[in-house]
Parts: structure tokens; sequence; C-alpha cells
């Protein structure tokens, strides 16, 4: 089992950076599966994380300009480990003007993904800096734990509002409600409203448009000609959707959910290099 | 100052004003003198046969709050007076403002013993000199809240600073940050081959701000482990001395040393089996993407 990888270019190290970020504030520990071709960042449904699970899936080839991975085996030419995007976030935070990031799985006392960065100093030499993050090595037997989660039979499929002012009503949401309904319908509009005691509030999004799928047969489960108008709504834990909007730096080019009723919302962030999916389940 | 203690001592003496603090372990202790020249005008009153010059401490908040702003002082404070008034047990500080406006404060004061940590820099086996810069540039790799580093010796004569794990943490845990920096960066380096300490890094963080603003170099005397580590900063004016407590190597058994210490032996090969030496060799050299190591 060998990887090893580079990234001399700025633009894409900072770009990375900023997925590890993303991830990094959505949860404390996650797996990272390694292919030939891509880097995957799971979170699996766990009671632990409040039900939430994450995807986040990119290609290799955008970011390091050297890329080297041999599998546990040859027919099995993968490596998942467990490790915490907080580590990994701190690592690269001050590596933004490095010459060059290498990054390599060792054993020297333990597992580790050592990342050492090379950085410009004034003297004749670089200067050096190596972070060794602990890392846990996933035995295959556990890897279908970890499989891609299908995207669920949803009732509306809706493109979000800009995130940023999303983020903003959700913040100040939060500090109403420990609970948000997002509703939404086939007619681009959106609702997020929380209500308590003494107080609701309801922001309403309209003219957002619907992704082609929505109104094709992917929505299987709902009748024939329902109303476009009528809304699909989900009760969720709000610091966990402040957590996706506030804590995102991919500023994706495509942002959209994918609603079943009372169940389940399925956040798509999606860019040209990566993409993030998020689930967060309906609260009991 | 501040950064470290609770209260400061003022203890005018021949050779200037010198304001000291230690903090509630006694672990750390900074003192920063100044010399007569860097006042228009200084008094340090009289010290009779059997009296000695006076002096007292006041608490670090009443004295900050004095100083609070930096930039509003520079604007409109022209002049400032310090006096103590032993008497009225007041310790005055009377700043002249523009628009003829004056602010008096009037502090109160304890009287206290002489504040003295025993060092002695001339003693010590190990000393670096380096530009402020350079180690501020480099305590940023470290986490803010991190309580310990070790500096030490490497390979190529390279000096190393690592983030200090206890024994008592999981090892499997915890991240190690390891930051390699050249003798050349540094304007003299006497070390011993193999010589390490590990000290707060917290504590010196302030120091490193008011070196980096100064652009002083900072110089570091130490010793063997367990004996205390001095930052020192001069220039004409101000004479500032930091001492910290290290830790000892009693404290941190063998195996730890060896791992916290600047010295890498490469470990036992396995299937992961990984050459640092040159692994840092390769990351010099790879200006054009000349590929990794060499394989095991």
């Amino acid at each position: 089992m060998r990887f090893r990888a580079k990234i001399v270019d700025i633009a894409c190290l900072n770009h990375f950076t900023r997925i590890i970020n993303t991830i990094a504030k959505l949860t404390k520990t996650c797996i990272l599966r390694l292919t030939v071709c891509k880097l995957y960042f799971i979170l699996s449904d766990k009671v632990a994380n409040g039900g939430a699970s994450m995807w986040c899936e990119l290609c290799q080839g955008n970011f390091f300009d050297e890329f080297q991975m041999e599998g546990v085996a040859a027919e099995h030419n993968e490596i998942y480990l467990e490790l915490v995007p907080e580590n990994l976030s701190r690592a690269l935070k001050t590596a933004q003007n490095a010459k060059a990031v290498k990054i390599k799985l060792t054993n020297k006392h333990c597992p580790c993904l050592r990342v050492a960065v090379e950085l410009p100093s004034l003297s004749s030499s670089s200067r050096i800096v190596t972070h060794d993050i602990p890392v846990g090595v996933i035995p295959r037997r556990m890897w279908n734990d970890f499989r891609e989660p299908s995207v669920p039979d949803f009732d509306v499929s809706i493109y979000l509002p800009v995130l940023k002012t999303m983020k903003s009503v959700v913040e100040r949401m939060k500090n109403l409600s420990n609970f948000i309904v997002i509703e939404a319908n086939l007619s681009g509009e959106m609702n997020l409203k929380i209500e308590t005691d003494l107080v609701s509030v309801t922001t309403h999004f309209k003219d957002l448009g619907n992704p082609p799928w929505a109104s094709e047969d992917g929505c299987q489960s709902s009748a024939q000609g329902r109303d476009l108008k009528s809304m699909v709504d989900v009760c969720i834990d709000i610091k966990k959707l402040q957590q996706l909007l506030a804590g995102q730096q991919i500023n994706p080019t495509k942002a959209l959910c994918n609603i079943v009723r009372k169940r389940i919302v399925h956040f798509i962030l999606l860019h040209e290099e990566v993409s993030l999916q998020y689930f967060i389940p309906a609260v009991t | 100052l501040s950064r470290i203690g609770d209260e400061l001592y003022l203890e005018p003496t021949e050779s200037g004003l010198s304001l000291r603090t230690v903090n509630s372990s006694r672990s750390a202790f900074a003192s920063f003198l100044f010399a007569p020249l860097f006042f228009q005008l200084y008094e340090p009153g009289i010290a009779g046969p059997d009296t000695e010059l006076f002096r007292c401490k006041v608490h670090m908040k009443s004295i900050l709050g004095v100083f609070r702003s930096l930039p509003s002082l520079e604007k409109s404070v022209g002049k400032c007076l310090i006096l103590l008034k032993p008497r009225a047990s007041r310790l005055v500080l009377q700043l002249h403002c523009k628009y003829g406006v004056t602010k008096t404060h009037n502090l109160a004061f304890q009287e206290c013993e002489r504040l003295q940590a025993v060092f002695d820099t001339q003693r010590c086996t190990s000393r670096l000199c380096a530009p402020a810069r350079v180690l501020a540039e480099a305590v940023v790799h470290f986490p803010p809240t991190l309580a310990e580093v070790t500096l030490g010796t490497g390979p190529g004569g390279k000096i190393s600073l690592q983030n200090y794990v206890e024994e008592e943490a999981e090892p499997r845990k915890t991240m190690v940050t390891q930051l390699w920096l050249a003798e050349d960066e540094f304007q003299s380096v006497a070390m011993a081959p193999g010589s390490h300490i590990t000290f707060c890094l917290k504590e010196l963080r302030g120091l490193l701000s008011f070196a980096e603003a100064s652009n002083l170099p900072l110089t570091i005397h130490f010793d063997e482990p367990g004996r205390p580590v001095v930052f020192t900063l001069d220039d004409t004016v101000l004479e500032v001395h930091l001492v910290l407590a290290t830790l000892s190597d009693l404290e941190s058994d063998s195996e730890s040393a060896l791992t916290n210490g600047a010295s890498h032996v490469p470990t036992l090969s396995d299937d992961f089996a990984d050459d640092l030496e040159s692994y840092m060799a390769a990351m010099e050299t790879s200006e054009g993407g000349s590929g990794g190591p060499p394989s095991p």
C-alpha cells in the first residue's frame, strides 16, 4: 500500500485547501478513499453524526502534478483511510505560498499522512515543514460501509438560492430555533420556515428554477399530473444546515437540493473539479 | 508583559527603569530595562546607605488600561509623565495630550521584593540569533493553542522546531508538526549536534510580536534540558530578557526524547519504509518536479 502525491501549482493548492476546509467544517472525522483517478471524502450516516452523511468526490488530475497510488491488492486497487480533516486543514493553512506540497502515506510509529511543505526563504535552502497526521487504515472487509449513497426517490428537486443569502437567513434563524423547515415546489419556489412559541419567520425565494430531471420520471413516487405548485417540506436540525452553508468554501457553479417529503434533504454542490453531496435527515 | 503575568513590577535603578513580571506558576519571567537615555527625563530617586531605590508592583490590568489604544495614543499624546509617590501610595501616570488636555491616572501599588530570575546567559552552551521575522514565520505553523515546542538540531546542520507531544497523550492521535530552518537563516548559530530544549511556546509569542514590531534580532540562549532558556533582545536603549523553564529529560523518557528530538533516526523498514533525509533532499531539488524520493 503506497501513496504519494505532489501539488506545485498555487491555484490548485488553494483550491484543494478550500475543499479540505469545507470538509473540516462539516465533520470531525471522515474517510478518505483513494483510487487511481479520484479522491473521495466520505462520511457515512452513523448515529454519531446525527444521521447526516456526506460524499465528496474530486479528480486527482485537477489538483496534483504527481499522484501515485498502490492499493491493498491488485484487484482492489484502492486505499481507505480514516482521518480528522481539521488536521489536514491546519497543515495546509500555512502552506498557501509554498513552492511545493507533498503528501505521502507513511508508517514510522503508526500510519500517518505526511504533508511536507517546501516554503520559500531568503536563505539558500528552502524551509521545510512536515505535518504527520495520524490516520487509521480501513480494512477491506469494511469497505462496503462506505459506498456512494444512492440518490433517493425525491419529491422535489430545486436549485438553491444564492448561498450567501441563504447562509445569512439561516444564521439569523438559528438564533431563534433549533429546527428549520425547508419546503419547495416544482415551480422554482422555496421557503425557509421556523416556528417557536413566540415567533414564526418565513423567508420566501422564487424563480429559483428546477433541474431538468425534476419534471421527468425522476419523481417516480409522486402521482401523475401533480400540482407543480404544491410544496414538499422537510424539517431538519438547523445547525447542520448552517454548518454546510457557513463552512463551504467550494463556491459551486451549481447548487441544488432534492427533498423527500418529511424524510431527508439531499444537497448537491457542483463545481467543475469537485462535487459535494450532503444528506440531512428529517428530525424525528 | 501582560501576556505572561498579572502584576507589573517597576524597579527604577541607576541603569534605567526595569519593568518585570512573572507568571503564576513561576515558569516564565520577563524584564524590560529602559536605559535613562530612553527618557526625556529620568530621576530614579536617591538611594541612601540603608535604603534601596523604591520599587513597587501594580495590577497589570490597571496599567494596561492607561495605554489601551496604541493608535490613538500615538495621535493625541505628546508626553507621558510617570511619577512614583510612595507616601501617597500612588503611581501617577500623566498623559499630556493635544489641545491642552491632561489625563492623570493614579494607580494603587504594593511594595514588593525584588523580582529576579536566576539565570546566566554566559554559561549557556548553545546560542542562536535570528531576525525576529524568521522566528515569527516559523511559529505560525503551530496552532495558537499549542503549549510546548522543542527546538533542536537536525541533519545537515539544520535547526528544527517541533511540537512536543506528552507521553500521556495518545501518540496515535496527535498530529506532529516539524519545521526545518537552514543555518544561514540565522545570524549566528552555536549549537552542539543533538542538543534540544523544550519550552512553552505560548509565552514566547508575546515577545516575538514585540521583536517583530521593533525589528530587532532575537537571541536564544540555552543549556541542558531542565535549565531555563533565555530569549534576549538588545538595542541602545532597551534590554529585554524572557526566561522560560524547560522540560528536563527526566520528564520525557529516552524513547520520546528521540521522537521529540531533532534527530530523526530512520526506523525499521516495513511496508512504508521511509527515509527522511533523502525525502528532504528530494524536496529541495524538485524544482522541475524530478519525481519522489528513491523507492525503498
